[in-house]
């Protein structure tokens, strides 16, 4: 893996690899609303529509449901696609094709048709757009046997996931967070791809381990560098994909570190933070020296107020403060 | 019916009513245009500058207790339907005393209160929703009538048509009022569609559709009047498609300008609302002493607006999980 390359956004980095994609495989089409000459609410396709023109970047009018299912009907035939939800929020408006045909189609047609279809919606918070635009709910994907689910944290990640998720049989949805487009890293400008179901260790630690999905590593990160500096060593890892997930890197860690706090956007209940959760009992129960625990939104709908809203979402501090709580707590092995 | 006609039918002092009203509207989001501007509302705002006389020739002919459902271009559709400058404004601020306590914001704000069902920030799910309202009042056989702001960008949503399929056959006193400003985000309604005659629609679904010019809050009244009474007299519901523009980008922070030429944005400026309104009640003989008078009126309206909502306090952080349930 290459650590050269150049600083580049979030944003560039997706639109890096479906340049690189699109030229390689000639049959993937890209369907979604503002993606044509627009370039994309995010600019996740700016430049695209100049090389690549009208039949293979189509601009829809809205219409989730029928573009959506389009899609997935073209992946079926054949053709392989991404259908872009814009907003995460949006594939509500598609959730029926996504997760009774996208998803099933597979099994139910006994491994004879695949959908080989990215769904790409962007989730969370971003400047207070209010509850009908900043929902995380990755998790009911996760719970959806079929669909396997990608949620990049950077440039260099997104890039590599995109590009995996565009050779993968499918379906993948592949979920990006709002507030990192305008992110930066060091991205290679040559093809590479990133394995499906292989975390990343952000920072090694040996107290507790946290892990962390999309713009929450950037938070867990954060936290730890003030953790560090108080003495507590948390080791931060970001699992990727969380279908399939890196069960044994995650494990790992929590054997080594014997704590495991999981910082996650969504609420708790019935969510992946809770599956971490599950995992860690499962697999570690000797181990663990304290109980595990999510730090996660509030089970609010997201706020408008600022106030509110920051009050909902996990914060540097909050970590940081549950952190010590989680250290002070020592187990009796009776 | 020819214009000239229409108008000499309306009262002045009812004219006069229309244009304090469409000009509240406007001034209001120029308003909320440079608050914005300066940095001082947060999330995003979708303004209805251009369009103003749809909601104000709709709704000036609903009572409070009728019901309004609003999109997420939605300021006009409150403040025409009776909800105070101040209350909206101070949702858009995200204060306590907002309409929804600043737990809603632009694309989220309900005064049920006032007849107002809320605006919406999905493209779509206000047009079921308003079908369903207009259900309730025909099961408690109450004489509400339920009108549903859309934009042309909607209509080619499947929540569209199953729902206004839905209003039909089950003659709904219901008023679908779709705005036609011609583009759905930067996308021009010609791209989205072949048929670009939102009307012509309401016959696949056996009902009826009206075009008009949605400029002229007259002309809209009057459309809007007629279809109103035919949904309170169990008439069932009517399919209005207004022609309108909006003068600013989608949202601000839009410039509105890459898909959109200056000679269009300029050819619309000729027919704007509020000089249209303004000219009809110079034509009435209204004396524009008092006209300025009715202007000086609606500018302290919103600066009473903008002193309420400044003012207000903020939520409580701690009070963030009330009202989930
Ligand atoms: C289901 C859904 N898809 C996409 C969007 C993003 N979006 C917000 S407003 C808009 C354009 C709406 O156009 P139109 O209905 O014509 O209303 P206008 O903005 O012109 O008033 C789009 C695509 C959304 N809010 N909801
Ligand atoms: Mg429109």
């Amino acid at each position: 893996m290459s650590e050269q390359g150049r600083v580049i956004t979030y944003a560039d980095a997706g639109v890096e690899a479906l340049r690189e994609e699109m030229r390689r495989d000639d049959s993937i089409v890209y369907i979604g609303q503002g993606i044509g000459p627009r370039g994309g609410n995010f600019r996740q396709t700016r430049g695209l529509w100049k090389e690549f023109g009208d039949e293979r970047l189509r601009d829809t009018g809205i219409c989730e449901l029928g573009a959506t299912g389009a899609a997935i009907g073209a992946a079926m035939a054949g053709t392989r696609t991404v259908i872009d939800e814009v907003f995460l929020d949006f594939a509500l408006e598609a959730i029926t094709q996504i997760v009774q045909q996208a998803a099933n189609i597979s099994y139910m047609s006994n491994g004879k048709i695949k959908a080989p279809v990215v769904i790409r919606g962007a989730m969370g918070a971003v400047r207070n757009a209010g509850a009908h635009h900043s929902h995380t709910f990755y998790n009911w994907f996760a719970n959806t046997p079929g669909l396997k689910v990608a949620l990049p944290a950077t440039p260099y990640d997104l890039k590599g996931l995109f590009k995996t998720a565009l050779r993968d049989p499918g379906p993948v949805a592949l979920i990006e967070h709002k507030s990192l487009y305008n992110t930066k890293s060091v991205v290679p400008e040559e093809d590479y791809l990133i394995p499906f179901g292989d975390a990343r260790i952000v920072r090694e630690g040996k107290d507790l381990t946290i892990v962390a999905m999309s713009r929450m590593v950037d938070l867990a990160a954060k936290a730890a560098t003030v953790l560090a500096q108080e003495g507590i060593s948390a080791e931060v890892i970001d699992p990727r994909t969380i279908v399939p997930l890196d069960r044994t890197k995650i494990t790992n860690s929590i054997r080594k570190t014997g704590r495991l706090v999981v910082i996650d956007e969504s609420p708790s209940y019935c969510s992946f933070a809770g599956e971490l959760l599950a995992i860690a009992v499962e697999d570690c129960f000797d181990e663990l020296q304290a109980t595990p625990r999510r730090i996660c939104s509030l089970p609010v709908p997201n706020p408008f107020s600022p106030v509110l809203e920051n009050q909902m979402i996990p914060s540097v501090d909050r970590i940081v403060r549950e952190v010590h709580e989680v250290m002070k707590q020592v187990r009796r092995v009776s | 019916m020819s214009e000239r006609v229409l108008a000499e039918q309306i009262s002045q002092e009812l004219l006069l009513a229309y244009y304090k009203k469409v000009l509240e509207l406007r001034l209001f989001e120029l308003k909320v245009q440079e608050l914005y501007r300066n940095g001082r509302l947060p999330g995003f705002v979708h303004l209805y500058v251009g369009e103003e006389a749809v909601a104000v020739g709709v709704c000036s002919n609903l009572q409070t207790a009728d019901l309004v459902f609003s999109t997420h271009r939605g300021h006009g559709h409150a403040l025409a339907k009776g909800v105070p400058a101040g209350v909206v404004l101070a949702e858009l601020w995200g204060k306590a005393t907002g309409s929804s306590g600043g737990r809603g914001g632009s694309m989220h704000m309900y005064a049920p209160e006032y007849g107002f069902m809320g605006t919406n920030g999905i493209v779509g799910a206000p047009i079921p929703l308003a079908t369903g309202a207009a259900l309730s009042a025909k099961v408690r056989k109450h004489s509400q009538v339920v009108v549903c702001f859309f934009g042309d960008g909607a209509v080619n949503s499947g929540s569209f048509h199953e729902a206004v399929n839905l209003g039909s056959v089950w003659d709904l006193p219901v008023v679908y009022v779709c705005e036609n400003n011609l583009y759905a985000t930067e996308m021009a309604f010609v791209r989205a569609t072949k048929n670009t005659s939102v009307a012509s629609r309401a016959a696949a679904y056996g009902m009826l559709g009206v075009e008009v010019d949605g400029q002229d809050v007259v002309a809209v009244h009057e459309v809007a009047q007629a279809a109103i009474q035919r949904a309170r007299g169990d008439g069932g519901p009517t399919l209005i498609e207004c022609k309108t523009y909006r003068y600013v980008g989608h949202h601000e922070g839009d410039p509105g300008t890459d898909y959109r030429t200056r000679e269009e944005v300029q050819q619309w400026k000729k027919q704007d609302p509020v000089k249209l309104a303004r000219q009809r009640l110079l034509d009435s003989g209204m004396d524009e002493n008092k006209l300025q008078t009715a202007d000086q009126q609606v500018e302290q309206l919103i600066d009473d607006a903008v002193e309420f909502a400044e003012k207000s306090p903020e939520p409580s952080a701690a009070s963030v999980t009330e009202h989930v349930f």
